[in-house]
């Protein structure tokens, strides 16, 4: 006796996982989980003496409501240059006597205006850190990406060991003043 | 004329019989990578370009501000706007807003919060600022300005 097989239909299985696929097509976003990290200092206390810094330990960038930059009080048009400038400052060790005194005090005050546009803010930043992280990457002996791949990475201890090297007497000062209210 | 009836000799066909499995394969990929966002974004996402990006340790204890123009400007105008979750809300607000977030996560998580700021490109500093100032006040001083990684030009 013949039986009747139970089948289904596979010959629109194709469609349907098309129309799947192109579901997840339209609605997928990749997460992006990347990005700039920055550390807030800890609120204002009113009762905290004001600590003055030494003028030659202080790199001054400015950035004013219509994007443009003052770096240690001189206009700057091309910035392809200030990386070098901020390594050279924050190395400097005392030896010229309008840069740093150690690595440990240099600070890189960086001052924006209210009107200072997003954009122009990440791209500064970006040289900043990017001076800093060049300068750490050299000293533990990786590229510039595996130590910033090793700093996300504190709970592997190969990586600590990396970042700890890099890092060591070298804080990264980065101080973000409140922005001013001069324009925009 | 018969020159263009002249038929191939070779079968020209593309085998299809592979096509559900290509599919698949592609359909799983998506499912997977895929993150559906419970909040649709309502202001301008125009995310700016660095070099020297940081990834995320932990996602569960990162939280989103999204800042820009709204997207709806005849009803919300132009001026950037803070986004958390699904509504707007003003600097006064951030406080609330990250106890509230504190609060979701366990206790000896609470300082490891980190806020990312997801901001327009064209959106001011001023804005910004005077969320850093609240978040200051809050205590969540862990920030990522979230950007998209340059080309390096080498």
């Amino acid at each position: 006796m013949a039986r009747a097989t139970p089948e289904i239909p596979n010959a629109s299985m194709a469609d349907i996982a098309f129309l799947l696929l192109t579901f997840f097509l339209v609605t997928t976003t990749i997460a992006n989980d990347r990005g700039l990290s920055i550390g807030l200092p800890p609120p204002l206390d009113p009762n905290q003496p004001i600590i003055k810094q030494q003028e030659r330990n202080i790199f001054t960038i400015q950035v004013n409501s219509s994007d443009a930059l003052l770096v240690e009080g001189e206009p700057m048009e091309d910035v392809s240059g200030l990386k070098e400038d901020i390594k050279r400052f924050i190395l400097n060790n005392g030896a010229d006597p309008h840069l740093s005194d150690s690595p440990e005090k240099a600070i890189v005050s960086y001052k924006t205006d209210r009107g200072t546009s997003h954009k122009r803010f990440v791209q500064i930043l970006d040289i900043i850190q990017g001076a800093y992280y060049d300068i750490y990457a050299e000293r533990a002996g990786v590229t510039n990406a595996r130590f910033r791949e090793a700093a996300s990475d504190p709970a592997n201890p190969e990586s600590k060991a990396i970042y700890d090297k890099g890092r060591e007497g070298i804080p990264m000062n980065i101080s973000i003043a409140e922005p001013t209210k001069i324009g925009g | 004329m018969s020159k263009f009836k002249k038929k191939a000799t070779v079968k020209q066909d593309i085998p299809t019989s592979s096509m559900p499995d290509v599919v698949f394969m592609l359909l799983f990929f998506f499912m997977v990578t895929t993150e559906l966002r419970e909040t649709s974004i309502e202001v301008q996402q125009r995310i700016p370009e660095a070099s020297q990006l940081r990834k995320l340790q932990r996602k569960t204890l990162v939280t989103n501000l999204y800042i820009g123009e709204p997207k709806k400007t005849e009803q919300f105008g132009k001026e950037p706007k803070i986004q958390a979750e699904d509504v707007f809300i003003e600097p006064k607000d951030i406080i609330l807003w990250v106890n509230r977030e504190k609060d979701k996560l366990a206790e000896n998580e609470r300082e490891q919060l980190t806020v990312a700021l997801k901001v327009d490109s064209e959106a001011k500093r001023g804005i910004i600022a005077d969320v850093e100032t609240e978040l200051r006040k809050a205590n969540a001083r862990k920030l990522l300005y979230t950007v998209v990684q340059k080309r390096e030009e080498k």
